[in-house]
């Protein structure tokens, strides 16, 4: 095992030099830089030690720079999942490898970005959907990674991973802990970008769960837990001499939230139901606390709202079935009634891996249920990146870096895959475990087994 | 058979073996030999005792919605019999379609038209693996009714028994082009129960819903599930193995019931004596596998307990139809194609238990170009209204390591090919003269994100209209519910 982490080390530094101080020019390229030069119809983008240098219909390509020639391709950001399980769970069947939940013994303290496996293999497959950067955020109800209906008891499984506080001792345990950014470089060993970018909260019915019993008395614990964050941020000494009153967390978990009521880290709020929405806008707005919604299947009912209280909101659009009692309004076009109603909408394929691939044909769907083509490209790469405070990313402009994506054709369409993905400039590798298995079995087995 | 009747049967039989033993007993003297079989004259078993007399218990009372002669021209055809016809005519009538072909095909004058230019046809979807009404919307526990998780070999219950038509889910496939749906018991047994095959028509029946002369199916499932399930609770299976030997033991018994009954028959046909085998559900589907009349529904990962699979059903004379879930196809593509098994599978799950973690999405390209039946299946109720969606990707992760797959091919994959795996490929799944008029025109071309079903014909009739609330319908529950069941503009 030793050997083999030594030896995948060691490649990776290999590639990473390899591929170093390198100018790439992509030309002939249709580009859609998702900022105010909108689309380029036909141009070229160059890149140029890791950033974005030049960009545009009249480019010239600088001299010794690698030439890619598009031919009609789509230019892109690269992609990035606004909320997701990747690289902190590996299978969700399989409880060892799934690192994004807390468990009974923490809440808001959970850090996530220590969950995270660089060497994840699943990391090559979502790069391979144009995927570039993720927010990895925790949840009450652990990795799922597409679990089904079909699945003996998998159903009652999570159920059990509900549970969040220990019976009966009255902690408020909604919080599910802080969320990171993740950058997808191949060879990089620390691809945590940013850490504790925000606290989660899993709302509504799962958080009434959480909760002991009911929505009511989730609120009244989240509230609670905000006011012994101020009074325990107001007088850290005297907590520290056991001076102070009981408070309902523990100290990791009071120091989690301490930024989050003062407004500087975000609340990631999953809820689903118009009136739970209409609670925690309400509560946000009381506590002065910024917040983030994920889910919101009902937010066309309280779109202007939303959109009144500047809060941006994660959804996944094929989100249509009355699935629970909390989301018998889920509608096909909830995407495009959000954003015509001037909300800030992140699409998302799903928070498991394997369906993280599907975001570029969630926003597809949502174009195919009336949001206009340049939104739902901007709501998988320039919303995303606005709502995490990820300045550097998201849009294709001079001095961004150069995360970048080629297609061969529109992005957000079923038949079209990236011919070329860019993270930091540097051009990442297109094989990973799934097209190493395809390849092995693509062709006509020889005299000897398919292993050698 | 009641008790008096019973004692008069066997007076009868003893007056009768007096008389020929007195006639026959100097025939007896010269040549001792096998006592002659007593002669009786079989009276009907009593009603329900009998498996194979008296009306098919909960009977389809289907009934095609009202339908007209319609013709559909100047759309891209896609038959699923491997042709794509470009400015095309689907014309049916009566239910059936009556002819499928070019620009230059006939369609009488005082039919209605509908104007396909731009827009693609292809044959009703359908959804080989689907939960619909067992598992329905909202997912809470008192309607949670597709696994029986109460022993290793459920054999004996039917999922139509668990269909709650009212499931929201029947009204979003509808709106995705699904036009038929096998309606299977979950995978926490080895032997699931039966499955059901329903055309998707709103129904506050079952029987309402349900295909005329489908055959049904008997769920099983390798892997996992049954071990967890059966294995956390300290009992076989609890492995890969022990699943091995709870099939074999079900099949060994299905056999010797399958025997007696054959016995019985054999013996009532020639007038001799016999007693009739007491009715066992589980045992009869099972013994209808071996029949022939049950189709086996396999729910089966990985490519290596496909082969075992396959040869159990060798030493038990059945023949596997299909295999569900199967993300490991492409690596047995060639003992598919032989054993001609279809399998069914995703694009784009993988990876979410041990099991499913080869998946790529170039399986069923790769086992579709080694020849094998391949079918596109969602067991989702989301999944299930984009199948079309589903095949594009899988037809694509071929066509990007040079397969050329073409829309005529894949197309099958959610249409005629699931046909075949439901044994109802003679009454739809291809725009065919004869068959059912399951018919879906497509705002463009099906395997394009941005395409929708506009219409969906079942039988001729006009189930959904995109374009018109008269064709939506809501279900029961959706009634006064946020949102009243619409789902889209």
């Amino acid at each position: 095992m030793i050997r083999i982490a030594l030896l995948s080390g060691a490649c990776a530094l290999a590639f990473a030099s390899a591929a170093s101080a390198e100018t790439v020019a992509i030309t002939n390229a249709k580009i859609e830089t998702v900022a105010a030069a909108g689309t380029i119809a036909s141009g070229t983008i160059v890149l140029t030690d890791g950033k974005i240098t030049a960009v545009g219909a009249n480019v010239s390509v600088p001299s010794g720079a690698r030439v890619i020639d598009a031919k009609g391709g789509v230019v892109t950001p690269g992609l990035i999942a606004p909320s997701s399980n990747l690289a902190a769970s590996e299978i969700g069947g399989v409880r060892e490898t799934r690192d994004d939940g807390s468990g009974t013994e923490m809440s808001a303290g959970f850090d996530i970005s220590y969950s995270i496996n660089p060497d994840s293999p699943v990391i090559g497959l979502a790069r391979d959907g144009g995927v570039t950067s993720a927010a990895v955020t925790p949840t009450l109800s652990g990795g799922g990674g597409g679990a089904h209906r079909d699945d003996g008891d998998i159903e009652l499984e999570n159920l059990k991973d509900m549970t969040a506080g220990r019976a009966g001792d009255g902690d408020p345990r909604l919080f599910t802990g802080q969320a990171a950014l993740i950058r997808l470089a191949a060879g990089d060993d620390d691809i945590v970008t940013k850490a504790k970018v925000a606290v989660a909260l899993d709302l509504g019915q799962a958080g009434a769960r959480a909760a002991g019993g009911s929505r009511g008395a989730a609120i009244v614990l989240v509230k609670s837990a905000f006011e012994d964050a101020r009074a325990y941020a107001r007088n850290r000494s005297a907590f520290e001499k056991g001076a102070t009153r009981d408070f309902g967390l523990s100290r990791i978990d009071l120091d989690a939230l301490v930024p989050v009521v003062e407004g500087k880290t975000p609340l990631l709020v999953r809820v689903r139901r118009a009136s739970d929405i209409r609670q925690i806008i309400k509560l946000a707005a009381e506590e002065k606390v910024k917040i983030i919604l994920e889910g919101a299947e009902e937010g066309w009912i309280v779109a202007a709202d939303i959109a009144k209280a500047g809060v941006p909101v994660i959804v996944d659009t094929q989100a249509d079935l009355p699935d629970s009692f909390e989301t018998l309004g889920a509608r096909l076009d909830n995407a495009a009634r959000l954003q015509a109603a001037g909300v800030a909408v992140a699409i998302t394929g799903s928070r498991d891996f394997n369906n993280l691939r599907l975001q570029r044909l969630n926003a597809g769907l949502a174009v195919a249920n009336g949001m206009p083509y340049q939104a739902a490209l901007a709501s998988v790469t320039a919303v995303p990146a606005k709502m995490w405070g990820m300045s550097s990313v998201g849009t294709l402009e001079v001095g961004k870096d150069a995360d970048v994506v080629l297609w061969n054709g529109d992005p957000l369409e079923t038949t079209t895959w990236p011919t070329a993905v860019f993270v930091g400039g540097y051009q990442q590798p297109t094989d990973f475990r799934g097209s190493k298995l395809r390849d092995r079995y693509a062709r006509p087995a020889g005299a000897y087994p398919r292993a050698y | 058979m009641s008790s008096l009747m019973r004692a008069a049967l066997a007076a009868t039989m003893l007056t009768g073996l007096a008389i020929a033993g007195t006639s026959s007993a100097s025939a007896q003297a010269a040549k001792p030999a096998a006592k002659p079989a007593e002669k009786v004259e079989h009276k009907p078993l009593p009603a329900g005792l009998d498996p194979t007399t008296g009306p098919a218990p909960f009977p389809s009372t289907y009934k095609a919605l009202p339908g007209r002669p319609t013709a559909i021209v100047g759309a891209t055809v896609l038959t699923a019999t491997g042709q794509q016809i470009e400015n095309g005519v689907v014309f049916f009538s009566g239910g059936k379609i009556i002819s499928v072909g070019g620009p230059e095909t006939p369609v009488p004058a005082d039919v209605a038209v509908i104007d396909g230019k731009g827009k693609w046809v292809t044959p009703g979807v359908i959804d080989a693996h689907s939960h619909l009404g067992v598992y329905p919307s909202p997912g809470v526990q008192a309607r949670s009714d597709g696994n029986e998780i109460t022993d290793p070999n459920t054999a004996q219950v039917w999922s139509e028994h668990s269909v709650w038509p009212h499931d929201p889910g029947f009204n979003r496939a509808r709106a995705g082009g699904v036009t038929t749906l096998q309606i299977l018991p979950g995978s926490a047994n080895l032997f699931g129960g039966r499955s059901v095959t329903l055309k998707n028509i709103p129904s506050h029946t079952m029987q309402g819903m349900k295909f005329p002369g489908a055959p049904y199916g008997v769920k099983m499932a390798c892997g996992e599930n049954p071990k967890r399930v059966y294995g956390g609770r300290s009992r076989a299976p609890s492995t890969a193995m022990g699943n091995v030997a709870g099939y074999r033991a079900a099949w060994i018994n299905a056999a010797d019931y399958k025997r007696k009954w054959d016995d019985y028959r054999a013996k009532v046909a020639k007038n001799e004596k016999a007693d009739a085998p007491k009715r066992d559900l589980q045992l009869e589907t099972l013994m209808g596998v071996l029949n022939g009349e049950i189709l086996v529904q396999n729910h089966c990962y990985r490519g290596d307990e496909m082969a075992v699979m396959l040869d159990i059903g060798k030493e038990f004379g059945y023949r596997t139809t299909m295999f569900h879930h199967a993300v490991e196809a492409y690596k047995v593509g060639d003992l598919l194609a032989k054993d001609d098994v279809c399998f069914a599978t995703w694009a784009s799950w993988t990876g979410f238990k041990m099991e499913s973690l080869d998946g790529i999405d170039a399986n069923a390209a790769i086992a579709h170009k080694a020849g094998a039946c391949t079918v596109i299946h969602s067991d989702d109720p989301i999944m299930t209204q984009r199948l079309n969606q589903e095949a594009a990707l899988a037809m694509t992760a071929g066509n990007r390591i040079g397969m050329n797959i073409p829309r005529a091919e894949a197309i099958a994959w959610i249409t005629s090919n699931p046909a075949k795996a439901l044994g109802i490929a003679d009454k739809t799944g291809s725009l065919v003269a004869g068959k059912a008029a399951d018919v879906v025109l497509w705002t463009a071309d099906p395997f394009s994100v941005y395409a929708q079903a506009e219409k969906v014909f079942i039988d001729g009739g006009l189930a959904y209209d995109r374009r018109d609330p008269q064709y939506q319908p809501k279900s029961d529950f959706e009634l006064g519910q946020p949102g009243e069941g619409a789902f889209h503009q």
